[in-house]
């Protein structure tokens, strides 16, 4: 057998590291079991499995079709203002779930000003018109899927422009519709990018406590947080995160089933400038509402909604501490980003290279922290982090006489590898996703030129990598920019968050005011979203080539003339 | 191709950089010299930062503050343990008191000023933890919709005659927790069960939200009954918003079981922490805690009703009225509160 190499042994100590938190919350199993385990499975459980599977399934299609539809859209096709709906679909993912719960529920509830508009509009009383409830299994559903679906969006575009165009024209002289080579040849070629990026959504779905609270849908996530913190019952906690675990588990695993031997690959490196099919007609309307209506509800009508409540809220907002929210906020993502994006490199290079049952579990337990509540993880990295602070501690004193105090605990390092834990998913499945596109006779020919794996990971893959990184590090900056739970319970003393302060104003019932720090989470987070899309357009083989620096003067020409 | 990578990797390094740079500044101001205090407070009003500020003006002493939910921080002490910063808790409601309490995260605190100024039945015993403020668990009702004389007790939520009518926040709420925790220790857990039954066939929708958002919905008709806690009607009552005002034209409150038990009130409360390192700016905040100015923080700022019943003066208190209180050893929210959890969830309460 071969020897393991660096890269691998620096992997399993990776995976294992960021494997702690999860496994010192489920070996809560060990401990002696209670019997709220029973009392949840005669009362709330099957609300709970019912409640997250319905979820699953909704946001799951609800991701796919809008996501990859637009991606295919704003890529291969020409209709009015696709070149600013290339950009514009990503906004959404400034949205934190929670926010957009917050500004829907005060616009759209009973009581809020869209019906009370509908009712004075047509002269309706109060109890002759209601729309169904937002708060509830179904608004939860349509919340999701709005913030979400830029996940798959962004990967299946990255997919779509990196799939060499000659296939897709070879498929069209072989007499296949421009539908026929979306649905037999570039969706399969996708597959595995498009499941990343449902994936994604998904475990974000399934790890949200803040939108699901508020619209009072009982989830996993729910239940995990009334079992540890109403009735004090770490085991039952436990049981659940663990059944949560094995949820996800099926789930990643179903996807690779499926796929089983399969391998998508590309193996020709053609690359042309694209060639978009015309839309007219009515098909160019329907393109524009297809991307235009995903725009306007997960970014456009939340932000307007957050903009008109901070208004309202008056002057004053704008102080000293809130711009150190600002700076906090951003310290904590551009730090985590740049320290997930190695980790995830080098994890999935491992993972790619070896291939190994082995390695494959390492990288997944690695990534498993995505799909679990924030504040079980905050848990799960507080349990062991102040326990080493203080047996160091009670070590210092017994051989030098000093304390020590709490190193780890209460620091921005253990909140930052807590994000790690929870984000490192995200930049692994990226990065994945990335890799798939590198064709293994690359790696040959590198090979064969007597590259070792570090130089062919350096020259030949990283330059390819180039966009997929890019995007997995805006992706963790994004994400963790809009964390609470772990952020609440890890930070350091008066060290608020953007995050922190919209949820503080919103749990004491001041939505208004909670508007402008929920807003200014949106703004912040459009920058690295906006860089984002400028990136991904750019990251096409071949664009780069046929349309240097003047490619975007050149197509504003062509719209203004 | 090496070029983009070189590139790539810079951009990298020097977000790393900036970040640790800002880091490394921000623990680079830690004072050393000054006084401080530690305070790990589930308070989560907005008012607190006067009291705060007032606190350092009068004393010199800096308060360092972490807020979050009272079990999180309940979890955090426990496994910070000896070495742990902090120097105070704070919560909302009496259970996490009494968790901590149980716990053995409170040390004793013996002060005069405490013992005098604070009702014996709102302070631990053995100075464990001081209650600071009450707040009480009304119902609000529709005044078109409801006759308050039909609905005097929590007792009377339950009557099948309320059919569709109730609106009330999840079984998750702390505030709903030391309500029906209390009843446990008055009536009996099964007593208690039959009533949260009675409660959710009532339902006007499934609970969700918080305490505001009933009293709106109340207030639009959506549902004629609701519960909240008190401040949160006051700050409605004081609002200068239109909308808050045709609210508050539209509703009333009622003070339940006035007749017999009293209403069920809540505290917001703080203890030392055992192995505080700054002990004497921790007696010296709970003491401040009970003073007038912080009292009428507590009463003119989060219209809570302050301890030292002096001053229950503020304008949305007097206009809400006086009441009387539900005087249970508090406690008993805190041992029944798991129980709460499960006769909720068995009698379907969301």
């Amino acid at each position: 057998m071969k020897r393991p190499s660096a890269i691998t042994l620096v992997t399993f100590l990776l995976a294992g590291l960021f494997a702690i938190p999860v496994v010192t919350v489920v070996a809560h199993l060990f401990y002696p079991a209670t019997d709220t385990w029973a009392h949840l499975v005669d009362t709330v459980l099957a609300s709970y499995i019912q409640n997250s599977l319905w979820l699953i399934i909704a946001v799951g299609a609800g991701t796919l079709v809008i996501g990859a539809g637009t991606a295919w859209l704003v890529t291969m096709c020409r209709f009015p203002l696709r070149a600013g709906f290339e950009w514009a679909l990503i906004l959404p993912l400034a949205v934190p779930s929670y926010v957009i719960a917050y500004a829907y529920t005060d616009f759209f509830q009973f009581a809020g000003p869209f019906q009370q508009a509908i009712r004075e509009l047509m002269g309706w009383g109060m109890q002759e018109f209601r729309l169904p409830n937002i708060r509830s299994l179904g608004g939860a559903m349509i919340v999701f899927t709005l913030v979400l679906f830029p996940y798959v969006y962004l990967i299946a575009r990255t997919a779509f422009l990196q799939q060499s165009v000659s296939v897709l024209e070879v498929s069209r002289s072989l007499g296949a519709s421009p539908r026929q080579a979306f649905f037999r040849v570039a969706l399969p070629l996708a597959r595995p990018a498009l499941a990343a990026g449902v994936a994604l959504a998904l475990m974000e779905t399934l790890a949200d406590f803040g939108a699901v609270s508020y619209f009072g849908v009982p989830t996993f996530t729910t239940g995990i947080y009334r079992a540890w913190f109403s009735m004090g019952d770490k085991i039952a906690a436990a049981q659940l995160s663990t059944l949560l675990l094995v949820f996800v588990a099926l789930l990643l695993s179903l996807e690779a089933w499926s796929r089983r031997k399969r391998r998508y690959h590309h193996t020709t490196g053609q690359y042309r400038r694209l060639k978009r099919f015309e839309l007219r007609g009515w098909r160019a309307g329907a393109a524009t509402l297809a991307c235009g209506l995903p725009v306007f509800l997960g970014f456009v009508l939340p932000a307007l909604i957050l903009a008109n409540l901070a208004i309202g809220a008056g002057d004053g907002q704008i102080t000293a501490r809130y711009l150190g929210l600002v700076r906090n906020t951003l310290t904590l993502g551009l730090l985590t980003a740049a320290l997930a994006v190695p980790v995830a490199l080098l994890v999935a290079y491992a993972m790619r290279r070896r291939g190994g049952l082995a390695i494959t579990a390492a990288g997944r337990i690695a990534g498993l922290g995505y799909a679990i509540p924030g504040s079980i993880i905050a848990v799960g990295v507080l349990i062991p982090f102040a326990a080493f602070d203080n047996m160091l501690d009670g070590l210092a004193r017994q051989w030098f006489g000093i304390s020590t105090g709490l190193l780890l605990t209460g620091s921005i390092l253990a909140l930052v590898f807590a994000y790690l834990v929870r984000f490192l998913s995200v930049a692994l499945q990226t990065t994945e996703a990335g890799l798939q596109k590198i064709t293994p006779s690359m790696d040959a020919a590198a090979a064969t030129l007597g590259a070792g794996p570090g130089r062919t990971l350096l020259r030949v893959h990283a330059p390819l990598l180039k966009g997929s990184l890019l995007t997995a590090y805006l992706l963790v900056l994004v994400d963790v920019m809009k964390e609470l739970p772990a952020t609440l319970i890890m930070r350091p003393f008066n060290f608020d968050t953007l995050a922190v302060q919209a949820h503080n104003l919103a749990s004491d019932e001041r939505l208004a005011e909670a508007a402008l720090p929920a807003l200014t989470i949106v703004l912040v987070g459009l920058v690295p979203v906006i860089l984002l899309s400028r990136i991904v357009a750019r990251s096409r083989p071949g664009e780069d080539a046929a349309a240097p620096a003047g490619g975007g003067t050149e197509r504003v020409t062509i719209v203004t003339g | 191709m090496a070029n983009s990578y070189v590139r790539l990797t810079s951009i990298f390094t020097a977000c790393l950089v900036v970040a640790l740079l800002v880091v490394a500044a921000d623990s680079g101001t830690a004072r050393a010299q000054e006084q401080v205090l530690n305070l790990y407070s589930s308070r989560h009003y907005q008012t607190d930062d006067a009291l705060y500020a007032d606190f350092t003006r009068q004393t010199g002493i800096v308060i360092n503050r972490l807020e979050a939910d009272g079990s999180a921080l309940l979890e955090r002490l426990k496994n910070e343990g000896e070495n742990s910063p902090a120097d105070i808790l704070i919560t909302v409601d009496v259970g996490r008191l009494w968790a901590a309490e149980s716990a053995g995260l409170f040390g004793a605190v013996d002060s005069e000023i405490l013992n005098q100024r604070i009702p014996a039945h709102l302070r631990h015993p053995d100075g464990l933890w001081f209650g600071f403020s009450t707040r009480a668990r009304v119902i609000v009702y529709n005044r078109d919709l409801v006759d308050p004389a039909e609905l005097t007790r929590y007792e009377d939520l339950a009557n099948p005659k309320w059919r569709g009518q109730i609106c009330i926040r999840s079984s998750g709420n702390i505030y709903n927790l030391s309500l029906l925790a209390g009843m446990i220790a008055h009536m009996g857990a099964e007593a208690a069960e039959e009533w949260a039954r009675g409660v959710v066939a009532n339902f006007a929708r499934d609970p969700q939200g918080g305490d505001t958002d009933q009293i709106r919905s109340v207030a639009s008709g959506e549902c004629s009954i609701g519960l909240a806690n008190t401040y949160y009607y006051a700050r409605l009552l004081l609002s200068e918003e239109e909308r808050d005002k045709q609210v508050i034209a539209r509703t009333g409150v009622i003070f339940p079981n006035q007749d017999d038990r009293g209403t069920h009130v809540n505290i917001s409360g703080a203890g030392m922490i055992a192995s505080a390192p700054n002990r004497e700016n921790a007696v010296r905040f709970l003491e401040y805690l009970a003073s007038d100015t912080a009292q009428r923080y507590f009463a003119d700022g989060n219209n809570e009703y302050p301890v030292v019943e002096s001053l229950l003066d503020s304008p949305a208190l007097e206009q809400m009225g006086a009441f009387k209180a539900d005087e249970i050893n508090v406690s008993v929210s805190g041992v029944n509160q798991a129980e709460a959890q499960r006769v909720f969830d068995r009698a379907g309460w969301k």
